[in-house]
């Protein structure tokens, strides 16, 4: 028997630590350490309801668990095989408890190939990769298949990168196979910056060995004997599971020299990145890498002609490695056939903002936003209305109600007026304010622009001023079309794909929700009552009873009134904090 | 080479393949603005981040615009470089840019003279929306004895930091911070005071705006020619003359040295002197030292210093006292043209006037920023009183003149006044790569040999290469020259020197391209390599026009040397004309 335990940062930092070294306290009073295991596995995806411990074979799946709940763990199931009810999944929807994941509406409609052993296995444990097929696929290409044969395996698959561009992965690597040179370099891009993302991180943390067999089964398609990862410093744990998986594979000879007894030799290193936004941007990664400023330089040259040290290179981000594997292993005519005519496979997506479930979740491409929305993710929060879904980060757009039933792919995000990004997905709610919500993208824009180009290191900060001014009531009608139009400039005219991307919330809540800017301008209102320059808080005189309350829990001696008459609240000294509201027991103050 | 057939703005033309839009539509005289692309061709310096995004055009089939600058031509492209969606989106990166700059031109050094300034003439732009809530950029201006930098002008186009780096490997600049606060400097935000900078002003050089330029001393001049207890001469350096009729529409190459005299007469100096002369007295010091090397040399003596080096160019010599002070024996002793002559003006000519050194006022006229920091080093003062007082570039130079309503191209030809105004043509050709060394080389040949130079005019020391070399034959003895201009070209020489691989007796330094004419202080050549072609050829010219062109046999040197100095490297000379170098690696502080 095996007691999984979800090892993933959210889970870590709600104490999953613990829960395993008391599950195996437990298991030693019990004597059964022997026969019991406790992993610490990758990340299950189901945050929401972490930290996760999901018993083995029987597949059960206890939620929310907590440290001292081992005790009750151990001694009801290991012991006495009985299911400790409380800690079940309940579906929400039909009150029942679902102790299997397979059949909870979060997983049902996943399909898990990058994700394929997060959750499953022990990544600090290189034996436990290799008993899920691990490292069979660099087997079988330095064995049985030329490099052009596995390029043309990855072509035929039609997988497509999966950091955002979509570019053709086979077709990428034919091009660095193609450029001669003394020393070519494998580029792992880890450098996951969008807010709310984190697939690259949990795949890293969940089956780091994914991604270096991918990276070496690159580097002998493309002739290539040095790797790199480029990862974020502020993914510790991440950084910790790689360093062991690269110690492990080289103790294994996975990598290294003469792997599988081959002359192939490949050996893979770790890049520090500090944080930066625009490092995703492959040139500006290497820049970064080379010890130079982290900003973008003009394409062409690409990478694959003249990348790290000016020597050819393959870029590829951290979930489309983690598919190479799977390909190999499992045929490029197996993987096609998953998803759209064009964009194949799977992706996966990290489920944000007001919805249910918060999670990783890995669909097949074709799905639908409602399924990932309502049906996976289990709806909007608190019985809300669904407004919006942003995809692709900062550099996406918000898609709305119409779009919820178009299947889930690279060209049809970019049709509807968004884009897949690497996969972040944030949904909102009736309460968001969708000018706020474009000011926020922008905020982050500000901050992560390098400030090379022009258009980008000063048109973002207008746009983001003139947004706020529209949230503050100051905008006026002729500055929507100025949006407009410096909008369109700056994705016109910007260096890289960070300025060429930015302006995307901007023109995508322009579009869809035309009529709540307007709202802002023209009423100098807030429709999703947000905005604090655009709200008032006036009591209700029918249901004001006078107790006072209110009046004194007010920070700024704005509410005046006599005991047991009706209160006043004077809107110049008003700072809108909400304490009145919240203290109100008769519903008698309204924002509006 | 391959050629490509593209169409731009509906006319075809066939390049060679690795050609620009830009390059490509300038061939069909289409002109596309640029702003922070700059390229001295001659000299293989171009700067293009692609940064500014002005110059971007649309090419048919490409979803975005493309930078002209940056974007190579490709068989068939079609481009079109003034649409409507092109001249939005110019006057909106525009309007972008000057959202976050200053409007102080009125008292901007750079006012009329402004690529920036120029540009929003160009694009038409006559009003900057959302200008009254645009939250500006804002720095500290730091002020150095040579360079003042003003970030708050700065758009980002990394000429500086491509000049300092990659051509002078200076590394005192580079970009910091990121978006909107991104600016271009030290590290570590230092003071450029404290960083490695070596004043040689090629930032200010290439700047476009006035985020980079000169101190500005022409107030201090001012002060002293209105004060009537003071005597004020003046010294103008060689390049000086070639430039300054740039700044009155003359055309590049046009040499003024005669309207310069009398310009600066009717400004009030009381004596317009020449840094020639003591260009002149350089080569007799450093003549002296490098043929006292050199027979020790031949002599067997392994312990000397070869190749000795010159040690004329002030921020060359910041260079190598910040970055290999381990050969600061190395380079000659001998004191730059300016120093020299402020040391001998303020002895010797004082004496002769009988003026007391503090009633003196030296003011030199110089092509150069880093002679700004040099008058101002401690070893070039007594009792605090410094040889020279002020130094002002040409262009501070050209502002007097013109605001005392003066106009070189009307003004009359008057001469040098004398004793500190004669000089040879050797002295003459100082303004130019490779000029000090070929004027070294006529009077050292003469005093080594012992024989008249039948040929004046090495050629084979003369052009833009960035490094070059030539064996001169001594009469029977091979002396091998070096010779650099740009700090980056002279890394490369003291490298090998270091290694004990240099095969040369002696090297030219100069920090600029194209030597003092193309100096920090000179004429904004905007990115146009040919003025600084222009300028090389008007010095080599007055050269040739000049009765003397051997130092050593300018009349008015022989007599400072019989009735002051003795003879070259006296002790008095040693004491005057030359000087010690510092370590300065390790002042590198962040404050």
């Amino acid at each position: 028997m095996h007691l999984l335990v979800c090892g993933g940062t959210g889970c870590r930092a709600a104490e999953s630590d613990a829960i395993v070294t008391n599950l195996q306290q437990e298991l030693e009073k019990n004597g059964l350490q022997d026969q019991v295991q406790v992993v610490m596995t990758g990340c299950f995806g189901f945050c929401e309801k972490g930290p996760i411990v999901k018993v083995s074979p029987d597949n059960t799946f206890y939620t929310q668990v907590k440290p001292e709940d081992a005790a009750e763990i151990v001694a009801e199931h290991v012991v006495k095989g009985r299911q400790v009810n409380r800690l079940l999944y309940k579906d929400p929807e039909k009150k029942e408890t679902v102790s299997d994941s397979k059949h909870m509406d979060f997983y049902k409609k996943q399909i898990r190939i990058a994700l394929r052993n997060c959750g499953f296995i022990d990544p600090e444990n290189l034996d436990e990769y290799i008993a899920r097929d691990g490292y069979m696929a660099l087997g079988r290409c330095l064995t049985e298949l030329k490099p052009q044969d596995v390029i043309n395996e990855i072509k035929e698959s039609g997988l497509r990168g999966r950091g955002g561009g979509g570019f053709p992965t086979g077709i990428k690597w034919e091009i660095a196979a193609k450029n001669d040179a003394d020393q070519k370099y494998v580029v792992c891009n880890a450098d996951e910056g969008d807010p709310g993302a984190f697939m690259d991180r949990s795949i890293l943390e969940g089956d780091p060995h994914a991604v270096l067999e991918a990276m070496a089964i690159c580097g002998y398609s493309t002739n290539a004997t040095k790797g790199l990862i480029y990862i974020r410093a502020e993914y510790p744990l991440a950084i910790k599971r790689l360093k062991i998986a690269i110690d492990q594979a080289r103790e294994y000879g996975l990598l290294g020299k003469n792997i599988f007894g081959t002359d192939f030799e490949f050996d893979i290193e770790l890049r520090y990145g500090a944080g930066a936004f625009v490092c995703g941007e492959e040139t500006s990664l290497i820049h970064s890498m080379e010890g130079l400023r982290g900003e973008p330089t003009i394409k062409p040259p690409y990478p694959a002609e003249s990348g790290y040290l000016g020597k050819p290179t393959n870029v590829n981000n951290v979930e489309t490695y983690a598919n190479i594997p799977v390909i190999i292993n499992k045929g490029a005519n197996w993987f096609n056939k998953i998803g759209t005519e064009k964009s194949k496979g799977t992706k996966v997506f990290a489920l944000a903002g007001k919805i249910n479930n918060v999670g990783l979740i890995e669909v097949p491409m074709g799905t639908t936003l409602r399924e990932v929305i309502f049906e996976i993710g289990g709806g909007i929060k608190d019985g809300k209305k669904f407004k919006a879904v942003q995809t692709g980060g900062p550099s996406g757009g918000c898609l709305t109600e119409e779009h919820l039933d178009t299947p889930i792919d690279f060209d049809n995000l970019v049709q509807a007026g968004s884009m897949m990004g690497s996969g972040g997905m944030i949904v909102m709610d009736e309460d968001d304010c969708m000018v706020s919500m474009a000011k926020f993208y922008l905020d982050f824009t500000v901050e992560e622009s390098c400030g090379k180009c022009s258009p980008c290191r000063i048109g973002n900060k207008r746009l983001y001023e003139l947004l706020d001014r529209i949230t503050q009531g100051k905008g006026e009608m002729e500055d929507l079309q100025r949006l407009r139009n410096m909008s369109q400039v700056i994705k016109d005219t910007s260096l890289c794909g960070l300025g060429q991307t930015s302006p995307n919330p901007v023109l995508s809540t322009l579009d869809n929700f035309y009529d709540e800017y307007v709202a802002h301008v023209t009423d100098k209102k807030c429709p999703a009552g947000q905005c604090k320059d655009l709200m008032t808080y006036t009591i209700i005189e029918e249901n004001c009873v006078g107790c006072t309350a209110c009046a004194r829990v007010c920070p700024v001696g704005a509410i005046s009134g006599e005991k047991k008459q009706v209160h006043n609240i004077d809107p110049e000294i008003c700072i809108k904090c909400g304490a009145c509201i919240e203290r109100c027991k008769f519903d008698a103050i309204i924002v509006k | 080479m391959d050629k490509v057939k593209l169409t731009i703005d509906n006319k075809q033309i066939e390049v060679e393949k690795g050609t620009t839009i830009y390059q490509a539509a300038k061939k069909l005289d289409i002109e596309i603005p640029v702003l922070c692309y700059m390229n001295l061709e001659d000299l293989g310096i171009e700067n293009k981040p692609g940064g500014c995004r002005i110059c971007v055009v649309e090419v048919e089939g490409r979803n975005n615009l493309a930078p002209s600058c940056s974007t190579e031509v490709w068989e068939g492209m079609v481009v079109h470089t003034h649409t409507m969606r092109v001249i939005n989106a110019r006057r909106t990166v525009m309007e972008f840019i000057l959202s976050d700059h200053p409007k102080d031109c009125l008292t901007c050094a750079k006012s009329g003279n402004c690529e920036l300034q120029d540009m929003a003439v160009k694009l038409g732009i006559r009003e900057i929306p959302g200008q009254e809530y645009a939250e500006m950029s804002e720095y500290k201006v730091d002020f150095s004895p040579s360079i003042i930098r003003d970030l708050d002008k700065c758009i980002m186009c990394r000429r500086c930091e491509m000049m300092c780096n990659e051509f002078q490997t200076v590394g005192a600049l580079s970009a910091f911070h990121r978006g909107f606060e991104a600016a271009v400097g030290p590290a570590f935000e230092m003071d450029l005071e404290h960083s490695p900078c070596t004043y040689c002003g090629q930032c200010v050089a290439v700047c476009p705006t006035g985020a980079l330029t000169e101190k500005d001393h022409t107030r201090d001049v001012i002060n002293a020619l209105s004060d009537p207890t003071k005597k004020v001469i003046v010294q103008t350096a060689p390049a000086v003359r070639a430039a300054l009729g740039e700044e009155f529409g003359m055309e590049p190459g046009t040499s003024v040295t005669g309207q310069m005299v009398s310009a600066l007469r009717r400004l009030g100096f009381d004596y317009v002197f020449d840094t020639d002369f003591a260009a002149d007295l350089t080569i007799m010091e450093e003549g002296t030292e490098l043929l006292d090397r050199l027979t020790k040399h031949l002599n067997g003596d392994k312990e000397v210093k070869l190749p000795i080096l010159t040690s004329c160019c002030p921020a060359w010599v910041q260079f190598f006292e910040h970055n290999f002070p381990e050969m600061k024996d190395v380079p000659s002793s001998a004191r730059s043209p300016q120093q020299m002559f402020g040391a001998i003006a303020k002895t010797y000519f004082a004496d002769k006037i009988s003026v007391k050194r503090e009633d003196l006022v030296v003011v030199s006229i110089m092509p150069c920023l880093a002679k700004k920091y040099e008058a101002q080093r401690d070893e070039f003062k007594l009792d605090g009183n410094p040889d020279v007082d002020f130094s002002i570039s040409t262009r501070e130079l050209a502002h007097l003149i013109k605001e005392a309503n003066l106009d070189l191209n009307t003004l009359p030809v008057e001469d040098f006044d004398k004793p500190l105004g004669e000089s040879s043509g050797a002295g003459v050709i100082f303004g130019a790569t490779g000029g000090v060394i070929e004027a070294a080389t006529r009077t050292a040949y003469e005093i080594h040999t012992n024989k008249k130079l039948e040929k004046l005019d090495f050629e084979e020391l003369r052009g833009l290469d960035g490094i070059r070399s030539a064996t001169i034959d001594f009469d029977g003895t091979p002396i091998n020259i070096g010779i650099a201009h740009g700090l980056g070209n002279a890394r490369k020489l003291l490298e090998d020197i270091k290694a004990g691989k240099s095969q040369f007796h002696a090297i030219e330094i100069m920090s600029c391209p194209g030597g003092c004419i193309g100096g920090g202080g000179q004429p904004i050549h905007h990115g146009d390599s040919s003025i600084l072609k222009a300028r090389t050829k008007a010095i080599y010219a007055e050269d040739a026009g000049k009765p003397i062109r051997k130092s050593h046999e300018n009349p008015y040197i022989i007599k400072l040397y019989e009735e002051f100095l003795g003879k070259p490297m006296s002790e008095k000379a040693h004491h005057l004309l030359h000087t010690a170098y510092f370590d300065k690696s390790k002042k590198i502080e962040i404050s």
